[in-house]
């Protein structure tokens, strides 16, 4: 394997390495593998400690199994990925159940995601019920402490989920992943379901709740704007594939990859006078379905720029600068940059 | 744009709902209108009565638990609250188009596309199959669908969901309405998918010149289409103004709160997002003071006494606070120009 591309600059602590995804297409009466829906295609890449990674990509483009196949809720067809010191991917049961407290996940849909027959205190103690030795007291005091940080009145703990709000419920669900002191959370479109006005609540506590825990983040959405406030990095996902993967900042500035500049474009400005004179770029067309994607460069058939090659070759993923890598035959990296992912 | 002649004009609409907890006041003394060839874009959260008031002129509540309790919806001076529902049938998918947020559940199944595209121009406009049929791809090539007539004969499932919304918007508009109302109908899209239904919108009003009532939450999808816009909290207009005035120049506080809250792809990133604390209230009572009170930064005792009426600031910006905030930017906490 090559030198990992875009690696941010301290250590990681999540690195994931060809990870690939494929769920089979069963057909005819004997349930025979005709082909395979190639959710997550070979995707690469870091995670430093106490890091924000946005994953953004538009609905299908596999960046919601790119999250769980990271945590073994799905799995994995072919790749590594590694938290810290172990490997998540060949962990038999008996270890992966030891790992599951350092990485949790918050869920898009607090309202299917937390059991509707369960007290608010049971839902936040249940980790601790699993996992760890704690008396009835403790585990108390440690529930009480959870829904403290998270901004929930401890008056609630006997209630049941229904007499929440969502962006309260998507509080519990945060308290619940906090229960066992994760170092890393997978939070899977975490705002999605919530109103404008609660979005940043929930957004600002995520972000109280890393500074104050050193917490790593996977910030799995399709909200460019949220992502490129919580963020540190970001990589853009298109068919199962990372097309760009950048720092915050340069991303927005000066997209490369053709797919990142047509998504950042399709943003409306909350300013009437600049949407006004905006140039917007207009891709034409539908995703391709990833049961059957395009020879070549997976976003060929949409792309403005495309050429010749892009349809019959993948591109490879180049390292433009440190910390920046481009899928796109026509974006050229420094001569002897090392390459990792395609073919 | 904005100076044809009045489409619809509504005036005090107040919907309640009867529910076993109580009556849910969920519009109250509505008032808007809305001239041919503008687009009203109505912003709003989850509960602010947005959805309730559209639903409640085209007459799609289910009454009960929905009651009109009062106000008058006019269209092109019919008022539709009085009309009768035989009426109402006859104007819905004539005259006044919709379309709805959910492209995957608003097309019947087990009907093809073309079918469900000629119903309203067989019923409405009396087409024979024949012409139906051929005006039906027509619709479906203006609405940018590639291979149109070959794809009348598919089924909702055979798309995707831009193209639902696409056939949607078709349909809506099979019989030239004066009036379409859009409600969230970008919502369940990818932005690129999304970009391309505005631009066709675009397209659309430039060439139809119909009045459009656009509902969303999303701020940014209003800038770039609205010409006027209402803002709606707990089931009243807190604000009406000019799309460039409203966003240059917010009145109230929970405009201004909104459009704080919201962070940008584009300038400046802030370090802290402003959150509005607390939570829209439940509408158990018609509200009495001012319903933004509890979450506003600038509340004063007045607020909680009476629920202030929608007054003119300027020119065609209305704002229902006690309060102007007028160029009171959230910086300037020591009054600098004294006289």
């Amino acid at each position: 394997m090559a030198e990992p591309s875009a690696a941010p600059a301290a250590a990681p602590l999540v690195s994931v390495r060809d990870l690939k995804v494929h769920f089979p297409i069963l057909s005819g009466v004997f349930r025979r593998r005709t082909g395979a829906v190639r959710a997550v295609d070979g995707v690469s890449f870091d995670i430093a400690a106490g890091e924000t990674l946005g994953l953004v990509g538009e609905s299908g483009c596999g960046k919601s199994t790119t999250g769980r196949a990271m945590l073994r809720l799905v799995e994995p067809t072919a790749g590594t990925v590694r938290i810290g010191d172990d490997d998540i991917t060949t962990a038999p049961p008996g270890h992966l159940r030891r790992l599951r407290p350092a990485m949790q996940m918050v869920f898009q849909d607090p309202q299917a995601s937390l059991n509707p027959r369960m007290t608010v205190m049971d839902i936040i103690a249940e980790p601790l019920d699993e996992h760890t030795r704690l008396s009835r007291a403790e585990k108390r005091d440690k529930v009480l402490d959870l829904m403290d940080a998270v901004g929930l009145s401890a008056d609630f703990a006997g209630r049941y989920p229904h007499a929440f709000s969502g962006g309260q419920r998507q509080r519990i669900g945060i308290a619940r992943a906090l229960a066992l002191n994760p170092r890393f959370i997978v939070c899977d479109e975490p705002i999605a379901a919530l109103d404008v006005s609660i979005q940043a609540q929930v957004v600002n506590l995520l972000e109280d709740l890393q500074a104050r825990f050193g917490l790593t983040y996977l910030f799995i959405s399709h909200d460019l704007s949220m992502v490129r406030h919580i963020a540190d990095r970001v990589a853009v996902m298109y068919l199962g594939h990372i097309v760009e993967i950048a720092p915050r900042d340069d991303l927005f500035a000066a997209p490369l990859h053709p797919y990142t500049e047509a998504l950042l474009s399709a943003v409306p400005e909350h300013d009437p006078a600049a949407e006004a004179t905006r140039q917007r770029i207009i891709l034409t067309g539908d995703v391709p379905s990833p049961a059957r994607p395009p020879a070549g460069c997976a976003f060929s058939t949409r792309c403005p720029k495309v050429q010749p090659v892009c349809r019959t070759t993948a591109p490879a993923t180049v390292v433009t600068a440190p910390g920046r890598a481009v899928a796109c035959h026509l974006v050229a990296g420094p001569a002897a940059a090392g390459s990792v992912g395609a073919s | 744009m904005a100076d044809g002649p009045t489409v619809l004009d509504v005036r005090d609409l107040k919907v309640v709902f009867a529910t076993r907890a109580g009556e849910i006041h969920a519009v109250n003394r509505v008032s808007f209108d809305l001239k041919a060839g503008e687009l009203l874009g109505v912003v709003g959260e989850s509960g602010s009565g947005k959805s309730v008031t559209m639903m409640a002129l085209l007459g799609l509540l289910p009454s009960p638990p929905a009651e009109i309790r009062s106000g008058q919806v006019l269209f092109e001076g019919e008022d539709l609250v009085t009309c009768g529902a035989r009426r109402l049938k006859a104007i819905r998918g004539h005259r006044i188009g919709f379309v709805f947020q959910d492209p995957m559940t608003s097309l019947n199944p087990v009907f093809t596309v073309g079918f469900q595209i000629m119903e309203p121009l067989r019923r409405h406009l009396g087409l024979d199959k024949a012409r139906a049929r051929r005006r039906a791809a027509e619709l479906l090539d203006l609405v940018g669908i590639p291979d149109a007539s070959r794809r009348l004969g598919d089924y909702p499932h055979q798309f995707s969901g831009g193209m639902r919304q696409r056939v949607m918007i078709a349909i809506a508009l099979a019989c030239e309405p004066r009036l379409l109302i859009a409600d969230e109908p970008t919502t369940a899209l990818d932005v690129t998918i999304q970009a391309q239904i505005l631009e066709l919108v675009r397209d659309l009003r430039r060439s139809l010149g119909m009045a459009i009532v656009w509902i969303t939450h999303d701020l940014g999808v209003i800038a770039g289409i609205a010409d006027r816009v209402m803002v709606m909290y707990a089931g009243q207009v807190v604000e009406m103004a000019p799309v460039r005035d409203l966003f240059a120049d917010p009145r109230h506080p929970y405009t201004r709160a909104l459009l704080a809250t919201v962070p940008s792809v584009r300038g400046p990133r802030a370090d802290k997002l402003q959150a509005i604390d607390g939570q829209p209230p439940l509408l158990l009572a018609h509200p009495a003071a001012c319903s933004f009170a509890p979450r506003c930064a600038h509340a004063a005792g007045s607020c909680a006494v009476a629920n202030p009426p929608r007054r003119p600031v300027m020119p065609a910006h209305e704002v229902a606070c006690v309060f102007d905030m007028a160029r009171a930017r959230p910086a300037p906490v020591l009054d600098v120009a004294h006289g």
